[in-house]
């Protein structure tokens, strides 16, 4: 299946990446590529298979309910672009 | 002097620390200068050549007052994917150039803790998404290997941990940590003629490590012998309650498991590795290796995986809807690179557009395609029923026989650009090692021969969940019997 | 607002369906070991998970998954044994993994029901649809900078169950029911303090119309309603939309409106508006959560009497009306309170005191009961005095009010007071004697036919005992006299 430009728009979109007209067309070339080499998988026969998400056989081990972190504000925000009084800064959200 | 102690092995190195040949800093020393003398293949992102010798210096301490860890004073490189602290970390990224982290990955702490030393932080596909490490942000590095004809063309070291295979190669590091998520480790090894090992998925911890395909990611080790491998992985290894893939078992003593015997042991041969087009040198390499395990006494069994061929499909989808989801936090609000915009949305999508190269976008793209409304059946819970049915395969190979031996990679090092227009064609490098990983299988790659043109082709061993030590202990039994002429010995 | 409104067209059937957030009371965070503190420093309660920082990873607080556990066993819902954590992704600053760990296809807990109580004094039965948890995100604040948006992740990956409702409730009342309903059983359970100021519980009103017997109409998703008043507003102003909307031809659209309660309206969220795709997935970062049948069996075995339970028994054992039994559960520590009180005495008399003058008194000053002066058992000590005669109704008021003001136990202030009732027949005809001796001309018109001044008599011997005749004897007495 090849991808159309409104795809490739809407991907792009979603993933909240900026892309050029330019862009959008090369993009739209290799990701049809791709598309159809993954769809392949449509001839395997996966009836009554379940998916697989996870190889590791073990249980989900939970942690104890205790505070052992935080109160580390400045390597917090060490590497932030902009802080404005412990905050992170962002242009401004409307709702 | 300086080649000497560079040319050596990590396990010979310890031998001579602890025997008072040399100190820490100078073996440190000498690896600082083999890395300045060989800028020109770009193997490192960031050189830490004042904490190297401060941690050596600290190391020949500890030594001297008996206290030495199993890697005590050995100088090695880190793919630039490990959050090391206070050191800039970048994913080979521009997103994240001068990123600093603020705490160190598990994984090499526990290499920290043995007294390894930091020589600094290797290249790498940016995100490890490559095959070539052609796509880091910081430039292509260079396979030391020349072909034999002369020619000066320049040669990929294989990717995603290029940097990585490149500097154990080029003997600017004694070992180096990979991460593998389709074949990172595997194929720069076989490429650059060293030794890779990705161990079972949950072996090594994840945490700290930047993410690409979480279900798949899994540190390693490089070295250019099976026995160095096994040191570094031993020291890397371990439980991590910080990571809830991480599984809590016992780490053996990787390096004991190198005893040379094989006899009686089955090793498998998968026939639906025998893909079209693969170029004959690698098929005559696979049968060298199997005529070399049988002639070690192990017994030679025919094995079919039959969904091999689905898994590349299966990891393009996988792969990139975790790692279109995983990249997510890269939104220039709390760290990395931020392009301002008319509002935040334009900001995101600027900041995202400059700061991730072309092979991320794309990986993103397909992965949030995947992953959308409509398709998420179709991509990717297909993909993962497939990804079962690869598993299974692999289940039932293993009723018959011990490990696996495969190619690691259907070609040898090739020139840089020459698989970049193509992306499937550049996927196709991984077409061994994709199946493994899928799995979570432990596997490594071990430098068998040269091809016609003199360059490395690696064989690849694959092993039970758990069981990296058979791997090893035929790695070593294939190692003995390649007597790989190693680059400038 | 009742269920069924009237428009031009005829009537419109409101339904209603609600997910409430409800934060999960726990030291530290669902996924990271950070505190989880109302009102601290910004960003002191980050830990490097909760910042997203590359190559973090989430390991699961079993806490919250007891407190979860134990929500839905509260909910007479079906614990799931194996539930899925999964991401859902979007940008957001304050959302720093740009996913929420969430639970989309598999939730921990799945269906169940509750009763409401309705203001007329019928119950109905509201079904959950099913409880997950998940991450809270951080917080925005707008107002700070004229161009910035300041971003503290405190709150972030603080522990919510979301608790969906089938679409069963039919008004603003109901939902407002609802939604009190769930708080108190939350309290009760211990697993969120059901704080809405403090956001700890959110609402997210799902409403749309309806011509009765027809199929669900498009419902428009309300949120930022933070308050059961705000609720019932908002719930009022979005009938009223909708309803106008169709009947002058136009269509509802799904979408997510922005309760604001300063222009008391709801309006489109535009950010919110293009299209959503959550693109949810497995959290390849976490395995399943699976439950063992003694894990649940265990927490069910920890469960308190919970609202529903306690007013069945109280209107049982102690005979007590729905009204009362209503008020005295609505808080676990107000039902103990009461049944400390009704212990051993005349139920309905702890339920009065306990209701009206306590509570009354307590909420005149603006106090909670466990700042009460007054204790549970001394409260019981006053009734006992009451139930077995030692002093009248009308003394023991005062008596409470010495009580609220010292602290004193009942009997000490009758003591020291001399406040016990006349109980000897002698005493009290003595008195009655001299009342009559002195009310010559009422005893006369008494005699005439005028009986209704037997309430004077009884008074006035009353205001000689100083109170402290009982006012049965005291009556039996005079009507023996005079009659
Ligand atoms: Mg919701
Ligand atoms: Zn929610």
């Amino acid at each position: 299946m090849s991808l159309s430009t409104d795809d490739v728009k809407k991907v792009a979109r979603l993933a909240r990446m900026k892309l050029t007209d330019a862009e959008l067309e090369e993009h739209k070339a290799k990701l049809s590529g791709i598309i159809s080499f993954v769809e392949q998988l449509s001839e395997v026969d996966t009836d009554n298979v379940e998916p697989l998400s996870s190889v590791v056989d073990i249980k989900l081990r939970l942690r104890e309910d205790k505070v052992t972190d935080g109160d580390i504000v400045k390597d917090i925000l060490k590497n932030a672009p902009e802080e404005l009084e412990d905050f992170f800064a962002v242009p401004k959200v409307v709702e | 002097m300086t080649s000497n102690l560079t040319h050596q092995s990590l396990a010979s190195a310890l031998e001579g620390l602890e025997k008072g040949d040399f100190t820490s800093v100078e073996l440190t020393q000498a690896h600082i200068s083999a890395i300045e003398a060989t800028r020109d293949l770009n193997a490192f992102i960031t050189e830490t050549p004042e904490i190297a010798l401060k941690q050596a210096a600290n190391s020949d301490e500890r030594r001297a007052s008996g206290k030495a860890g199993l890697l005590e004073g050995i100088p090695i490189a880190v793919k630039d994917l490990f959050c090391t602290k206070g050191v800039q970390t970048t994913a080979a990224s521009h997103i994240l150039e001068g990123f600093i982290p603020q705490y160190e990955s598990t994984t090499t702490q526990n290499l920290w803790d043995d007294g390894a030393v930091m020589l600094g932080k290797v290249n790498l596909d940016q995100f490890a998404m490559g095959s070539a490490n052609t796509t880091s942000y910081f430039g292509n590095v260079i396979n030391p290997w020349k072909k034999r004809d002369g020619s000066n063309e320049q040669l990929v070291p294989g990717g995603s941990s290029g940097g990585s295979a490149a500097s154990v190669a080029a003997y600017t590091s004694m070992a180096a940590t990979g991460t593998d998520t389709g074949g990172s480790i595997r194929q720069p090894a076989s490429f650059c003629g060293i030794t890779g090992i990705k161990p079972t998925y949950g072996r090594c911890s994840r945490w700290g490590v930047v993410a690409f395909a979480s279900s798949l990611d899994q540190p390693g080790a490089f070295a250019r012998d099976v026995r160095d491998s096994a040191l570094l992985l031993e020291s890397m290894s371990g439980f991590d309650p910080k990571d809830s893939t991480s599984a809590d078992m016992p780490v053996p003593h990787f390096a004991g498991a190198l005893t040379g015997d094989i006899k009686g042991l089955k090793v498998g041969v998968p026939k639906e590795y025998r893909v079209d087009g693969m170029p004959e040198e690698i098929e005559k390499i696979w049968q060298q290796g199997i005529e070399w395990l049988k002639s070690a006494g192990a017994e030679i069994v025919d094995v079919s995986l039959p969904h091999t061929k689905y898994a590349l499909p299966t990891y393009y989808i996988i792969a990139p809807a975790e790692c279109s989801s995983n990249l997510a936090r890269y939104d220039g609000v709390r760290y990395g690179l931020r392009v301002e915009g008319e509002d935040l949305t334009d900001s995101y999508e600027k900041t995202r557009a400059e700061g991730f190269g072309d092979e991320v976008k794309r990986r993103i793209m397909i992965g949030t395609y995947a992953l959308s409304s409509g398709y998420y059946d179709a991509y990717y819970i297909k993909a993962q029923k497939v990804r079962r049915l690869i598993s299974n395969d692999f289940t039932d190979a293993y009723k018959k026989c011990d490990v696996l031996l495969t190619p690691t990679a259907p070609s040898a090092a090739f020139v840089i650009g020459e698989n970049d227009d193509d992306p499937i064609k550049m996927y196709l490098n991984d077409v061994f090692t994709v199946p493994s990983s899928l799995a979570g299988l432990p596997a490594m790659s071990v430098p068998a021969g040269l091809d016609k043109d003199g360059l490395p082709l690696g064989l690849q061993i694959i092993g039970r969940a758990w069981d990296e030590e058979t791997v090893l202990r035929v790695g070593g039994v294939l190692e003995t019997a390649a007597q790989f002429p190693f680059l400038n010995k | 607002m009742s269920a069924l409104v009237k428009g031009e067209t005829g009537e419109w059937e409101i339904v209603i369906g609600l997910e409430i957030h409800a934060q999960i009371i726990a030291n530290s965070k669902l996924f990271s070991g950070s505190a989880t503190d109302f009102g601290a420093e910004p960003n002191t309660q980050v830990s490097m998970v909760d910042a997203a920082m590359p190559g973090m990873l989430p390991v699961l607080n079993e806490k919250c998954v007891e407190q979860a556990v134990r929500t839905g066993l509260g909910l007479n819902a079906e614990i799931m044994r194996t539930s899925i954590f999964a991401r859902k992704n979007y940008f957001y600053p304050d959302l720093p993994q740009g996913y929420q760990i969430s639970q989309f296809e598999d939730p921990i807990v799945g269906k169940g029901v509750i009763e409401i109580d309705l203001p007329d004094g019928t119950v109905k039965e509201i079904g959950i649809t099913r409880l997950h948890l998940e991450q809270d995100a951080g917080k925005s604040v707008h107002d700070q900078h004229p161009k910035k948006s300041f971003v503290d992740l405190n709150r972030s990956g603080c522990a919510l169950m979301e608790i969906v409702s089938e679409p069963d409730i039919r008004g603003p009342e109901e939902a407002v029911a609802y939604i009190s309903k769930i708080r108190m059983i939350l309290r009760y359970l211990e697993t969120c303090n059901g704080n809405m100021d403090e956001g700890s519980m959110r609402a997210d009103v799902n409403v749309s119309v309806r011509k009765p017997g027809d199929e669900l109409g498009t419902r428009a998703e309300i949120k930022n309603v933070n308050s059961l008043k705000a609720v019932h507003q908002a719930i009022d102003f979005e009938v009223e939309r909708q309803i106008e909307l169709i009947e002058d031809g136009g269509e509802v659209v799904q979408e997510t409106r922005l309760w604001d309660p300063a222009k008391n309206e709801t309006r489109s969220m535009r950010s919110k508006e293009e299209a959503h795709d959550y693109r949810y997935f497995p959290d390849p970062d976490l395995l399943p959560l699976v439950l063992e049948e003694k894990y649940i069996e265990d927490i069910k075995a920890t469960l308190p009497e919970l609202p529903d339970q306690k007013k069945h028994r109280f209107m049982g054992d102690y005979s007590l009306n729905l009204y009362d039994a209503s008020i005295l559960i609505a808080e676990r520590s107000r039902a103990e309170f009461f049944e400390t009180v009704a212990n051993d005495n005349d139920a309905k008399l702890a339920a009065n005191w306990v209701i009206n003058e306590l509570l009354g008194a307590l909420n005149k000053d603006e106090k909670k009961l466990e700042q009460s002066p007054i204790s549970a058992k001394n409260l019981g000590g006053l009734i006992a005095l009451i139930s077995d005669n030692t002093i009248s109704g009308k003394i023991a008021k005062d008596v409470f009010a010495e009580m609220y003001a010292s602290g004193k136990e009942a009997n000490a202030i009758v003591e020291e007071k001399g406040l016990k009732q006349v109980t000897d027949t002698g005493a009290i005809e003595k008195i009655v004697d001299e009342v009559i001796a002195e009310n010559p001309d009422n005893l006369a018109k008494y005699k005439n036919g005028k009986v209704q001044l037997l309430g004077f008599f009884v008074g006035q011997v009353m205001k000689k005992s100083q109170g402290k005749a009982n006012p049965k004897m005291v009556n039996d007495i005079l009507k023996g006299k005079l009659d």
